[in-house]
């Protein structure tokens, strides 16, 4: 296997003011220093609680959002010093799912305009055998030629995100990356998309980035998984290593947080700044040094993990 | 009946659109045990939220209650004045909504949005109100009421302001909470947070509580009894041990297996075929007839009736 995608020390940073009315602004770090490796064919998955900058990180990778540092390499093509006409060109490789089909359809357009579009603009079709491709593709998402001439507004939620996964694999990209493709569907059909990404990824060998914050979904579909926490990651590896073995606390309370009826009560969170792990706070076996320095990610590639108490480095 | 806090029997909604009649809620039976915990289970638009909704007299039009009886308390609720309602409806019976983001008044400190519901439903004066609500607002778990007591909504995150909607729904030591999906829009951890919270709540306030959620993991270490809904109906009800051991009907059993494959090492999820039907589409017959993979001639022509099994078990399918 080769890589198709390495990410490098990309950052991102919102500020925001801190009250409407004071000039002082906070730095947010929505993406820290993240850096990662995709092979070719297998899927990744990219968990964390709302906010911690999963979102972020997709857009940044496909350039939708320009990170403010860092590298990223797709196909050993370094995406930042690409001109604008080659980045569009590369475009067709790497596609986007986002969460919610009732905004990510234009409600004017059909299905065909819809779906057809990236074919006519990327060259793949002309005008004359549009139809038919579209027919196709729309078999490979499990809907019929039916829906060829139907706006949004006349299909279901997960009829809907058939159409934006038929669009994504129009252009037979080598990357897709879902963000939180299924949670805002219902749990009967939330199994169907599942199981029609494992479909595509096989039969069409595409590489997939899966965000969501739902683990069982995650653990079913990705090969490796990243944990991420206010914009760092906290432990990656293997999907059955880090599931089996967790090392870091936040990665633990996910895990329990799901399977059990898990008691217990929200810390209070000060205000004061230190320099040390940003979990601290919530962290349930902190240890003196946390506080003064954030740990770094170690481990190797089966396993890694950022944390002074469970270090694998030691 | 003893031991019941409230029972609902055959119960219709419909709502009127233009000339078009559309049932949202049909022949629905349901009965809380007082101190238990009744798990309301259902995909978005099968009249989980309608049936909630039912209770409180709060169906927005063109809706209307079209049949039924909803008993509580000795009182028949469907009978009362709005004078009436107004002095069960967050006073007997709480009610958290879904969207914690939207149920605030954005413009009101929190703290006085508990105190309001103290001051019209308890008569409390302004200064006894803020007692209480500090009170209410350290029993959800916050550990500086005063505080929080004084900030705006958005001040606070979801699971903090999921937390203001529960002391404002346990304001007046109601009988019953309804509490609608309280969990989805929150993260992992928080909703593990909210649910010790209603749990606790249970026990300490001798509440009963009707949840609704789609969350079928929840239901399983949350509820005593549960309840499957689908295009307007109950399919099926049981306690939750029964339940998870031998779900009946198919569309349980479909729902079970579509979130438990994910811990086996299959390749595919099991999947239940097609889509949820649209209410002003539904099919004669059994409404789950098309997704169903036992289907027989009779599911296509006539709606079975809702089946008592015994031990608490109640089914609406021709396979039993």
């Amino acid at each position: 296997m080769d890589t198709l995608l390495s990410v490098l020390e990309l950052k991102k940073t919102y500020e925001v003011k801190k009250s409407i009315f004071s000039s002082k602004k906070e730095v947010i770090r929505a993406v820290d220093s993240i850096s990662f490796e995709l092979q070719r064919g297998s899927t990744l998955g990219i968990v964390g609680e709302s906010g911690s900058g999963k979102s972020t990180l997709a857009r940044c990778i496909l350039f939708l959002e320009r990170p403010d540092g860092g590298k990223v390499f797709f196909e050993n093509k370094d995406l930042t010093i690409l001109k604008k006409n080659e980045m569009r060109a590369l475009r067709k490789d790497m596609q986007i799912i986002f969460q919610d089909p009732y905004s990510s359809l234009n409600p004017r357009k059909r299905v065909l305009e819809t779906i057809g579009e990236p074919l006519l603009f990327h060259g793949y079709s002309k005008k004359g055998d549009l139809i038919s491709r579209v027919k196709d593709i729309l078999k490979d998402t499990g809907l019929n030629e039916d829906f060829l001439n139907k706006y949004p507004h006349e299909m279901s939620g997960g009829q809907r995100q058939r159409v934006a996964i038929g669009r994504t694999i129009a252009t037979n990209p080598k990357l897709i990356i879902a963000d939180e493709p299924v949670s805002s569907l219902d749990v009967s059909i939330q199994a169907q998309i599942v199981n029609l990404f494992l479909d595509i990824k096989e039969k069409r060998k595409i590489s997939m980035i899966f965000v969501s914050h739902d683990l069982n979904i995650v653990r079913f579909i990705s090969d490796e998984i990243i944990v991420l926490y206010k914009g760092k990651i906290v432990e990656s590896g293997k999907t059955e290593e880090v599931f089996y073995n967790p090392l870091h606390p936040y990665t633990k309370m996910l895990i329990e947080s799901v399977k059990a009826n898990f008691i217990r009560k929200e810390p209070v969170l000060n205000d004061d700044h230190y320099e040390g792990c940003a979990y601290y706070q919530r962290c349930n076996v902190k240890k003196e040094i946390c506080r003064k320095k954030p740990p770094s990610l170690t481990g190797d590639k089966i396993h890694k993990v950022a944390c002074f108490v469970n270090d694998r480095s030691v | 009946m003893e031991g019941y806090i409230i029972e609902i029997s055959n119960l219709y909604t419909s709502f009127f659109i233009d000339t078009q009649v559309i049932p949202v809620i049909n022949e629905l039976n349901l009965a809380i045990k007082k101190g238990k915990v009744f798990g309301l289970i259902g995909e978005s638009g099968s009249g989980k939220t309608m049936t909630a909704l039912s209770i409180l007299r709060l169906i927005p039009s063109p809706g209307k209650i079209t049949g039924g009886k909803i008993y509580f308390e000795g009182k028949d609720l469907l009978s009362l004045t709005n004078r009436e309602m107004e002095s069960i409806r967050g006073k007997r019976i709480g009610m958290v909504f879904q969207e914690p983001m939207t149920a605030l008044n954005p413009v009101i400190r929190v703290g006085e949005q508990i105190s309001e519901t103290l001051i019209i439903h308890k008569n409390l004066s302004k200064k006894e109100a803020k007692d209480v609500s500090l009170e209410l607002l350290k029993k959800v778990g916050f550990e500086d009421p005063g505080k929080r007591y004084i900030q705006y909504p958005h001040q606070l995150s979801g699971g903090q302001r999921q937390r203001v909607l529960i002391a404002i729904a346990i304001s007046c030591n109601p009988s019953l909470l309804i509490v609608d999906e309280p969990t989805t829009a929150l993260d992992v951890a928080t909703e593990a947070q909210i649910l010790s919270l209603l749990k606790e709540l249970i026990e300490t306030q001798n509440m009963s509580m009707l949840f609704i959620t789609h969350n079928l993991n929840i239901m399983k270490r949350f509820g005593d009894h549960i309840g499957i809904m689908y295009a307007g109906r109950l399919l099926e009800t049981a306690p939750v041990g029964d339940f998870f051991n031998e779900p009946l009907h198919p569309y349980s059993r479909g729902l079970i297996d579509s979130i438990f494959t994910l811990r086996t090492e299959e390749k595919r999820l099991k999947v239940i075929p097609g889509f949820v039907p649209k209410l002003s589409e539904l099919p004669a017959g059994c409404k789950f007839h098309p997704r169903c993979s036992y289907v027989m001639d009779i599911c296509k022509k006539d709606e079975p009736h809702m089946k008592d099994l015994g031990n608490g078990r109640w089914i609406r399918c021709y396979l039993f």
